[in-house]
Parts: structure tokens; sequence; C-alpha cells
């Protein structure tokens, strides 16, 4: 079997067994993704690791669709060492107040993906165990790959050391 | 001021004191390399085998603030690093210069967005821009010697530091 | 008579307070505080700061390490000391004009980053790129994986202890950037690989140049290798240092050398091959201990694997073009721009629009760099600027799996460890 039939086998075994929760499916240029819905999303992700052998998570990130109701993605992409099937796995959350399930439960190494998708997007991952940002100091107040972020910052929002010595 | 005046405006004999002092302070600069990024390779070729720096003087890179003699600062500086930066440069005995190695030190480069600091000279005294990105060593060697030339015109003795 | 002093009263931080804070909160455990006992002073432990600027950490990362006498009890890692923002950048420039920032990510092989975003974006677009520049290509991403490699060994053999090591891996490095200077006009950060191709033809003296490098290469790699792989101090100091299981390194998802070394032989040129791999043969060389010994033996058969990689594609390269023709997809020659006006249009609406791909449509693409697997997933909108362009970077989870790896091991192998995952700071704080 090709990739991309083994990929969408895995789509069908999820659909067959999830029903309502697979919102969408599609692809392009070989890739496949499935998107879930934002409530059972914890689940499908424990099936697709324990039951369909998809134990090895690539990357965990965020878009910002930027559209007025559920404006935030979370993309998942997984290999399945196994098989030698990688599929992306997608939900949609809400602005106000983005929560979702953590994944450091199913896969160890979502941790540091998640507090960079907290760092940037300001989506906070319920039973995380160390939620804090990671590129940008806690005193930074914003997320700034939101759209509404300028690119050249918000003038102010980082210190600067001061230009006269600190002799201690 | 009060060793001139001490020794009666005896200018030669500063003047000769301030020839042998620059003399030896310009050919044993030691540089402590503040190595951020991609200048921070060209930086340890420029001390590699091919452009050898401690041919002129800089025979060492120490590592270590209270023992050097320039700060190289190379690559991009972000907010959240210039405090350290700021403070390894406070550590740094007089005399001391700095170079600002590359486009992204000297003004923010080609990063111009939110993290980086648009010039190390924001919060640090540089006495000698590199251009390029990352510069070629021989750039480097070329800005040493500024740094040089710049010592060797300073007036050592009379000096406050 | 022990008294519960709270960290955070002991160090006093004077620039972003609240960071430091939550850094030596989350050091501590939640449910208990370190004890500092002030009258023994054995029995206290000791928060070592391995700040941002250090010899030895291989560009700015900053480790608390919580040590009991020698041991690691606890760790946390702390980067982003040099996080420009890279993807919101890539926003606003078009595909091409992003080039320049994929190399200053892995800036110590910046070929295969600009191979990465490239395939990437032929990917989504569709694009169609011609069998020379595929060759070309693979010679210059291996010819970046052994200078990256190179590096590795000069800066972890010094780490541990051989300084002239340095020297003798940058000679050999130079030799590299007099290749690339010859065929691509600068010493590394070159961007020759263009989308819908790749920017020029390889001079016939570049390929004798890329010749004579093979052909003398492996003698000093046999060199070192007669220095080292039988060296007691050097085995001592790697021997069974940084381990990590084999569900641990899955479940961690590191990449790279460093999952090959504990046996799982996941390697993107053969998991799913790009640029004419499946048409060169070569081994994936995987180890079963682990540890950094390990590390650095399948890093130094890489470099031999490719070598070969690189005498197969000379042998093979075939004649032609070496950038796509289509108009819409990639630029055109400078002749064209020169001496015709559909040229010069081209030219134009390539830097101001850019390659479009189709509206709402998205992909990633991963290439094996020599750090891992980076992968670049985009999101297009229609126009040339990408919507949203996450970077996968294998620095980010290696060091991801190093937090892990730290805790148990002794301090001064820290350091050799920091060599042995071998991340760059520039592509792990994108």
């Amino acid at each position: 079997m090709t990739k991309k039939e083994k990929a969408l086998q895995v789509v069908e075994t999820i659909k067959n067994t999830f029903g309502d929760a697979v919102l969408d499916t599609g692809g392009h240029a070989g890739d496949t993704y499935i998107r879930i819905d934002s409530k059972n999303i914890h689940s499908v992700l424990s099936y697709l690791k324990n039951e369909l052998h998809f134990t090895y998570l690539t990357d965990l990130f965020g878009t910002d669709r930027f559209t007025s109701e559920e404006r935030f993605e979370v993309i998942y992409n997984l290999v399945s060492l196994k098989t030698g099937t990688r599929i992306f796995v997608k939900t949609w959350i809400e602005e106000e107040s983005p929560v979702l399930p953590t994944a450091t439960d199913i896969w160890p190494a979502a941790n540091w993906n998640e507090r960079e998708v907290w760092d940037m997007f300001g989506i906070r991952f319920e039973g995380h165990p160390d939620l804090r940002r990671i590129f940008l100091p806690e005193d930074f107040e914003y997320h700034p790959l939101r759209k509404e972020f300028p690119l050249l910052g918000i003038p102010g929002s980082f210190e600067l050391p001061t230009t006269t010595p600190n002799t201690e | 001021m009060s060793l001139e005046k001490s020794l009666n405006n005896q200018g030669f004999l500063t003047t000769s004191l301030d020839f042998v002092t620059n003399w030896a302070r310009a050919n044993a600069v030691w540089p402590m390399p503040m190595g951020l990024a991609c200048c921070a390779i060209e930086m340890m070729a420029f001390a590699g085998p091919k452009y050898d720096a401690s041919r002129f003087g800089s025979e060492v890179m120490r590592f270590s603030p209270r023992q050097s003699d320039v700060m190289i600062v190379a690559g991009w500086c972000t907010y959240k690093m210039s405090h350290a930066i700021r403070r390894i440069w406070d550590q740094m005995p007089d005399p001391k210069w700095c170079i600002a190695m590359g486009a992204c030190a000297s003004t923010g480069g080609m990063h111009r967005c939110y993290g980086v600091v648009q010039g190390v000279d924001n919060f640090l005294p540089v006495d000698v821009y590199v251009s390029g990105c990352p510069p070629r060593p021989d750039a480097l060697l070329n800005a040493l010697m500024q740094i040089q030339e710049k010592i060797k015109n300073e007036h050592s003795t009379t000096l406050d530091t | 008579m022990e008294k519960n002093i709270s960290l955070l009263d002991k160090a006093n931080p004077t620039f972003f307070k609240k960071h430091q804070d939550a850094l030596l909160k989350s050091l501590e455990d939640k449910h208990t505080t370190v004890e500092l006992d002030e009258t023994d002073p054995l029995g206290t432990r000791m928060i070592l700061n391995m700040g941002p600027q250090h010899p030895a950490t291989h560009g700015v990362l900053r480790l608390l390490l919580e040590l009991d006498g020698e041991t690691i009890v606890r760790n946390r890692l702390d980067i982003g000391y040099l996080h420009r923002g890279v993807e919101k950048i890539a926003e606003n420039k078009t595909y091409q004009e992003f080039m320049p920032y994929t190399d200053r990510m892995d800036y110590l092989s910046p070929y295969s980053n600009n191979v990465a975003l490239c395939t990437a974006v032929e990917k989504i677009a569709g694009i169609e790129v011609p069998e020379r520049a595929h060759y070309i290509r693979m010679i210059g991403c291996e010819l970046a994986r052994i200078s990256s490699h190179l590096l590795y060994l000069g800066a972890m053999v010094m780490d541990s202890g051989a300084i002239s090591f340095f020297i003798w891996t940058f000679r050999e490095r130079e030799r590299l950037y007099d290749i690339f200077d010859n065929f691509g006009g600068h010493r590394f950060t070159i961007s020759h690989s263009r989308i819908g191709g790749v920017h020029n033809d390889l001079t016939p003296e570049a390929l004798s140049m890329i010749r004579e490098f093979v052909d003398t290469f492996p003698a000093e790699v046999a060199g070192w290798k007669k220095l080292l792989n039988k060296n007691r101090i050097f085995i001592d100091r790697n021997l069974n240092v940084g381990k990590i299981s084999y569900e641990d390194a899955i479940a961690y998802g590191l990449t790279g050398p460093n999952i090959r070394a504990i046996g799982v032989p996941y390697d993107i040129r053969k998991f799913d091959p790009y640029a004419r791999y499946d048409q060169v043969e070569f081994d994936v060389p995987t180890r079963l201990e682990g540890d950094n010994l390990a590390r650095y033996f399948i890093r130094v058969e890489e470099m031999l694997e490719s070598i070969k990689i690189i005498r197969q594609c000379l042998d093979k390269l075939p004649k032609g073009p070496v950038r796509a023709d289509n108009a819409k997809h990639s630029y055109p020659s400078k002749d064209e721009v020169y001496y015709s006006m559909e040229g010069m249009i081209h030219d134009f609406m390539m830097t101001d629009t850019g390659v479009c791909p189709p509206d709402g449509v998205e992909a990633y693409h991963a290439i094996e760099a020599p750090k891992g697997e980076l992968g670049f997933f985009i999101q297009s909108d229609g126009t040339g600027h990408p919507w949203r362009l996450k970077i996968n970077s294998p620095s980010f989870t290696n060091l991801q799996g190093l937090e892990k790896m730290l805790d148990g091991e002794m301090i001064a192998d820290t350091v050799v460890m920091i060599g042995g995952v071998d991340p760059v700071m520039g592509d792990s704080d994108k």
C-alpha cells in the first residue's frame, strides 16, 4: 500500500470509531488531515497512540485563522514508525479564553511545544505540568504570533539595560 | 592631569610613556567573544588556522570578562539577552573596547522585528562596526587593526581611567 | 537547625524579575521547597546557573542545575535568548524573500535549510524542478552535512579536552568554504537553492574542487578515527554518558543522530525521500547503546556516507537547465532579464508578488538536516506571502530530550552531553 492509502485507511478507522467527532478530512499534495471537535480531541489522540501506533509526535503548533468564530487552530503532526505513515490532526478553538486538554500525558514530547503555543498565541493547556513562556521572558505581556500584534513590537514592552555602568 | 602637572608639563615624558603603553596594549588585545549566532562561526574561523588572529596579538579568546580587553558582539542581540551582555560588559575592567560584528549587531540587520534590539549600540559604547552578513574573517581582522590604531592614538598616561 | 529559605529570596534578580521568579519556582517541586540547612554546609543543595554566555554551551543556552554534590538532581533549560520571531517575519515576506532567514536558522549547515524551504514551497505550489537541480541540491546538502558534523566533532572533542582537534576540523571546513565560495559567492550562508531549482550551475572549477575534496577527505577521517576510536580518555568521557532509553527517545520525540543512536532507523531520506535520494545508494548508520559514544560513531559514519552520496551524484549529474522555466514558478535567468522585455516583467512580478500557491491549502515537507528532521508547514491564503509558516526545528526537540537526559548525571558531563546532542540555538529559538 502506498503512504497515501495507509493514511486514508487511518482516516476511515477514526471516522468509524468516533463518528460525529470528525468534522472534516482532506489533504493536499500527499498530506492527510483530520479535523476533530475540541471536546473529543484527547480521546482521539489517545486512540491514535494506543490502538493505531502513532507513537511519535513530530510537531504541535497553533495557527491564527483570524475569523470571528473559532479563531485559533492547533495542529498535531503524528508519525507511526511501525507503518511509516504521517497524519495531521487539527482542532479549532474559540477566541475567548482558549483552552485545550494537554497532550503531555500521551506524548511527553508535547511539553515544550505546548509552552510555545501558550507563548505565541495564548492558548492554555489544562493539566500541563509547567505552563510558562518559553521564548520570551515572563514579563512580556502579549502573544506575538496573533495577527493583531505588530511585527515591530510594541515600544516599552521589553526593558533595555541601562547605559550607565552597574559597578556591582 | 595630575601626572602632567607633577612632572611640570614635561610633555616629552608623557608622550613617550604613552607610546610604550599604547604599543603594549595594542599588540595584546585579548578578545572576549560574545558569539551569539552565525557571526560566531566566522569569529571561530577568524581565530582558526587560515585567518589567524593570534598573529595580531589576540592570542587567546578569553571567555572570562575579567581577563579580556575587547568584546566582539557577533550575532543578533535579543532583548532577553541584552541584560546578560550589559552585565558582562560591566564586568570587564577598563580599558575596554567593543566591536559590533556583522549587520545584526550593528543595526539589527535583516531582523526587523519585535524580539531583536536594533543595534547593540543602544546599550553598549561601540568602537568599531563591521558590516557583512556574516563578514569575512578578513573584515574582522581589519576591525581589529582599526582598534589597534585607535589604541595607539590614545593619551593613556593622562587618561582618567 | 533547619530553616526553609526560599530560593527567590536568595537569588534576588535585578532584571526580568517575573521571568527569573517563574524559572526558579518551576525548579522547586510543587510540594516541597528546597531545604537549605544553614548549620551544615554539606547538607545543602546548590543551584548552579550555566548562564547564557558560556564557552561551552554551543550558543546562548541557559541551564539551571540543582546539584547534590556533583550529581544533578533536577535541571531546567531556559531558551529564547536568540528568539527573533522568524515565523512572524515570514508572514510578511514572499517565499523567495524568506530564503536568507532560513540560512540563519541552523547556521552550521545553511544549504540544507534552503533546500527544506524550497522543497516545501515546491510541494504546496506544485512546481517541477529539473533533474540537474536535484543533484546539485543533493551535493550541496551533503557538503553541508559534512560541514556541520565537522564542527560538531571539533567542538565536542574540544569540550572533552583535546583542543587541537578544533583547529584540524576548521582547516577542513575552510576547504568546504572555498568550494561554496566558488559556486555560491559566499562562504557559508549562500541561499544558493532557489524555488524552482538552483541559482546557477556548478562551475567546472567547483566540480574539480569537490572531486578533490571527496578524494582526500576519507584519509583525514581515517587519521582522526585512529586517534579517537580507541583512545582511553575519549571513551571514558563518553561511554554511558547521556544514556536515554528506547521508549523515552520516541516519547520525547528526539530526531536525527540522537534517535538513531538508540536503535530507531528514522531518517527522512529513507522514510519519505526527496530530491532523488531514492536513486542513490547509502546506508543509515544506527547504533543500539544510546550514549554519547554512539552519537559520535554515528556522526563520523554519516560523514563517510555523505562522501559516498556525493561521489554517486557527481557520476550521475545529468545535463540540463538548473531552474524551472515557468514564469510563475521561478525567477528567469539573468540573460532573459537583461535582454528581453518578458524576462524583465517576469522578474518584477516574481519579486513583487512571488510564487502564489492555491488558496486555503496547506502542506508539510521535511528534510533530513544534519541535526535531525527539519520541516516546514505552510498554510497559504492564495497570495505570495504565507498565512502561517511553522518551522519544525530539530534542535528544539533535541533540547527537550537533553532536559530529560541530564537528570542523574554528573555536572562535569554536562558539557560533553550538550556537545553530543549538538543543538544550534538559532534553530531552536526561531
